[in-house]
This record gives C-alpha cells, structure tokens and sequence, in this order.
C-alpha cells in the first residue's frame, strides 16, 4: 500500500526556490532516509509531508489523500503522521507524562487513566518511564528527543517523519536515539527520514534520497546509492561524508 | 494621630471603592488585551488593523483625556448613560486593555516557533496550540510586566476622584479639606496606597515564583 505519494513538489519561500521538483513514493513500512548537503531542501522536503509548510505548486499524497486540497482537513491527517524534530520541540511548561497524553486526550478523547497507561508503555519502550513525571528542563538531549518520539506515537501514527532527530545531540546520545528508532523500524513503522547519519541510512534504509539543489538527485537502495553511486554531485557528497 | 484615627474609616471605604473598580477594571481589561492581542497576531489584515488603531489611539493619549471623553463625552449621546463609577471602570479597563494587549502580543510572539509547530504536527488546531501550549507558556513570562501595568492601572484609579467617584483619593480631599490637617490627612492616604501596591507586589511575585518557566 502506498502510505505517501509526491507529485512534482515545488516550494518556494518568496524569490527562493528550494524544491524546484521533486516527486517520489514511499509504500508501507518502507525507511525511507533522505541525505543531502545542508541547505539542498531535504528539510523542507519532509516539512511539505505533512504541510508544515505551504506546498508551493504540485501534490502531497498521504494514504490517497491530497493535503495539498484545502478541502481535507490537515488536523485530521496530522494525528497520522507522526514528527520528530531536531530541536525536539517538547512543551516545557508539561511534564514529560502531560507531553505524551496530551494529543490522544485532547484529540482522539481518551480518557485518562488509557492515555496514561498507554504513555508509560511508551516510556518502557524507549527506556524513560522513570522520567514520567519529570520537566523537559530537567532532562539529556537526548532523553528529550526519546520524550518526543514518545510523544509523536501516543497518536499511533502510521508514518513517521525524523528530521535530523540526532543532529543537536552530543555524541554520546546518538546511540539511543536511533536505538529506538531501529526498534521502530523493525516494527514495521512507514519512515522517512532526514538524516546526516550515514550508517542509520546504510544499516536501516530500505531507499536513500540524495537530494540536491532542489531536486531529489538519486534515490535506491543503500547499497547501490553509497556503493555504486550514477551521479556525480551524489559521488562528490558521498566523498566528503563517508 | 487622633486626625489619622478619625479620617481612617473613610478613607477605607474610599479604599473598598478602589479596589473594587480595580479588579473588576483589571479583569475586563485583561480580556480586552487577550482579544486585541489575538486580532493583532490574527491572519486578517483587517482585524490587525482594528487592533494597531485601537491601542495607537489609547497609548497616544492622556488617561485624564479618555476619561471626559468617557464620562462627558459619550455620556452626552442621547442613548448612552453612565454613572461615574461605570464610567470610571469602563476608562481603566479599556486604557489597561491596550497596554496589556501589547505585552500579551509580545508574550505570544517570544515563545518559539517550534512549539507550534510539534503541536501542529500533533494534529491540534491553531486554537488548541494558542489555548493549551502557546498561552500557558506566554503568560508565564509575561507575569512580571504584567503586574508592572496592573500597578500603575491602580494608581490611575486615584484620577477617578477627579470625576467626583468616592475612591480612596476622593475620600481623602473630602477629609483634607473637613479637617484642615492636609499634611497628616496626604500623607496617611499615600502610606496606603503603598502598601496596598506592595502587597499587590509580593502577591506577584509570589505566583511568579509558583510559576517559574521551567
């Protein structure tokens, strides 16, 4: 089943144009991770998935749904697709538990022993339930971005977009953050995912994107992309990362 | 001593009176700034501009100058009626409104981008993120300026005597000129004016300190 479908995507931040055309399919339970020199548009790429920004020209697809239609109500689709951000982005006026609970009481209206519970099984899976009852303040970078994957699957979202989860994380942390996110993929979660960590791509793609200039420059599997790679801007940025 | 003792109990029931006109005029005025605050940051360009005109025209003039135009001005229209104190609560309310109008707006706009956008990525609505996870977090750090204006909010109560409403300042010339003790009667009046603003004080920074930003 095809969970995201892009069609010619364009976005443009005035003058700018950051996504000159890019289309693409991501099927069920694929990891799709997306590569790329800084400031070549795989960001915003994955923001367009979810219209976190305004899709300039062309169509986002999400389970056959148009989100670029004003008609299909973006919040509805949202609570599906699941955003880990690089600055983690948790409310820190809410414990970690008020974080995790919040959007399945508000949205989905369940009460608040299920949230609760449902919360702490979260925090089991990404090893932080004694943290429950703790502040963002008070925690790791990257306890805090577990806190917001956490977050982000309270709402059983059937896709999950990362971009660049362990970018602002100090060494150290790295490991646990994408920990989890391999048990994820091995569960058979829908991922895209924009990332500067070759060996995630390497080890958990089942495709790489190289984007660059605004176009999606070449995408396979990880071993054809890193081993065998057809262009020569992805040959000149594979040089300088790997 | 004996004058202090004599004019207290006036001056106490001027003081209920400026409390009163206070809260009532800080509460509605909290609600106007919360509304013009919201219409300022709102994607219409009109209601923008309903709100930029409304807090220009009150912060480009005099409190005393709001006030006859509310009092004389409006009560001079065949179909409005007012008597002093409404008058009154209705000036300190709408003059407090568009100064808490601006720091709300500021409150709102100080807090990161990115809390929208993990709870826009949620699927909450622009309301509920303004209502559950922008709000809370801004009048958080908004407190302090915030008790800054709702001081010098009571304060300008006092020009209401001006109007003849029987506040704590009123009821302090009735006394002055009863007794003839101007020295003793001011005096008394401004050592209570002080410490009803320092006990507003440290109930503000109580709360603050209850509601640290963590």
């Amino acid at each position: 089943m095809t969970m995201i479908r892009v069609e010619n995507l364009k976005k443009s931040f005035g003058d700018l144009e950051v996504i000159k055309d890019m289309s693409t399919v991501v099927e069920e339970k694929e990891v799709i991770c997306v590569i790329g020199p800084s400031g070549s548009g795989k960001s915003t790429f994955l923001r367009c998935l979810n219209r976190l920004e305004e899709i300039t020209d062309g169509h986002v697809y999400i389970e056959g749904v148009d989100i670029t239609d004003p008609k299909n109500n973006i919040n509805k689709i949202r609570q599906d697709v699941g955003m880990v951000f690089q600055q983690f982005n948790l409310f820190p006026h809410k414990t970690v538990m008020q974080n995790i609970v919040l959007a399945p009481m508000k949205l989905k209206g369940m009460d608040k022993a299920t949230a609760e519970k449902k919360a702490n099984e979260l925090l089991d899976k990404v090893g932080l339930r004694e943290k429950a009852q703790a502040y963002p303040g008070e925690l790791s970078g990257g306890q805090k971005q577990r806190v917001a994957i956490a977050r982000a699957l309270a709402m059983d979202p059937k896709i999950m977009l990362f971009d660049e989860p362990t970018s602002a994380l100090d060494p150290e942390m790295v490991g646990d953050v994408l920990d989890v996110m391999k048990e994820l993929a091995r569960e058979g979660m829908t991922m895209v995912v924009v990332t500067h960590e070759m060996g995630f791509a390497a080890e958990m793609g089942d495709r790489v994107l190289f984007i660059d200039g605004g176009y999606i420059v070449e995408e396979n599997v990880p071993k054809e992309l890193f081993g065998n790679p057809q262009h020569e801007r992805t040959k000149a940025f594979l040089s300088k990362v790997l | 001593m004996e004058t202090w003792i004599n004019a207290l109990p006036y001056l106490l029931e001027g003081l209920q009176i400026t409390l009163y006109i206070f809260f009532i005029a800080i509460i509605i005025g909290f609600l106007i700034g919360l509304l013009m605050a919201l219409l300022r940051l709102s994607p219409f360009k009109i209601l923008n501009w309903i709100a930029k005109i409304f807090v220009d025209a009150i912060r480009g003039t005099p409190f005393i100058v709001q006030l006859f135009f509310i009092y004389f001005g409006l009560n001079s229209l065949e179909f409005i009626s007012m008597d002093n104190t409404t008058a009154g609560i209705v000036t300190v309310a709408i003059n407090a409104g568009a100064y808490f109008s601006e720091i709300i707006r500021a409150g709102i706009q100080s807090i990161d981008k990115g809390q929208t956008e993990a709870a826009r990525s949620l699927g909450l609505n622009s309301t509920q993120n303004m209502r559950h996870i922008i709000l809370p977090q801004a009048f958080r750090r908004m407190l302090p300026t915030f008790t800054n204006q709702a001081i010098i909010s009571l304060k300008d109560t006092s020009l209401l005597s001006v109007i003849g409403v029987a506040d704590l300042t009123q009821e302090g010339r009735i006394q002055a000129s009863a007794t003839f003790q101007a020295f003793e009667i001011y005096l008394l009046l401004g050592i209570i004016y002080f410490i009803v603003i320092y006990l507003l004080s440290m109930l503000a920074s109580f709360v603050e300190r209850k509601f640290v930003l963590r």
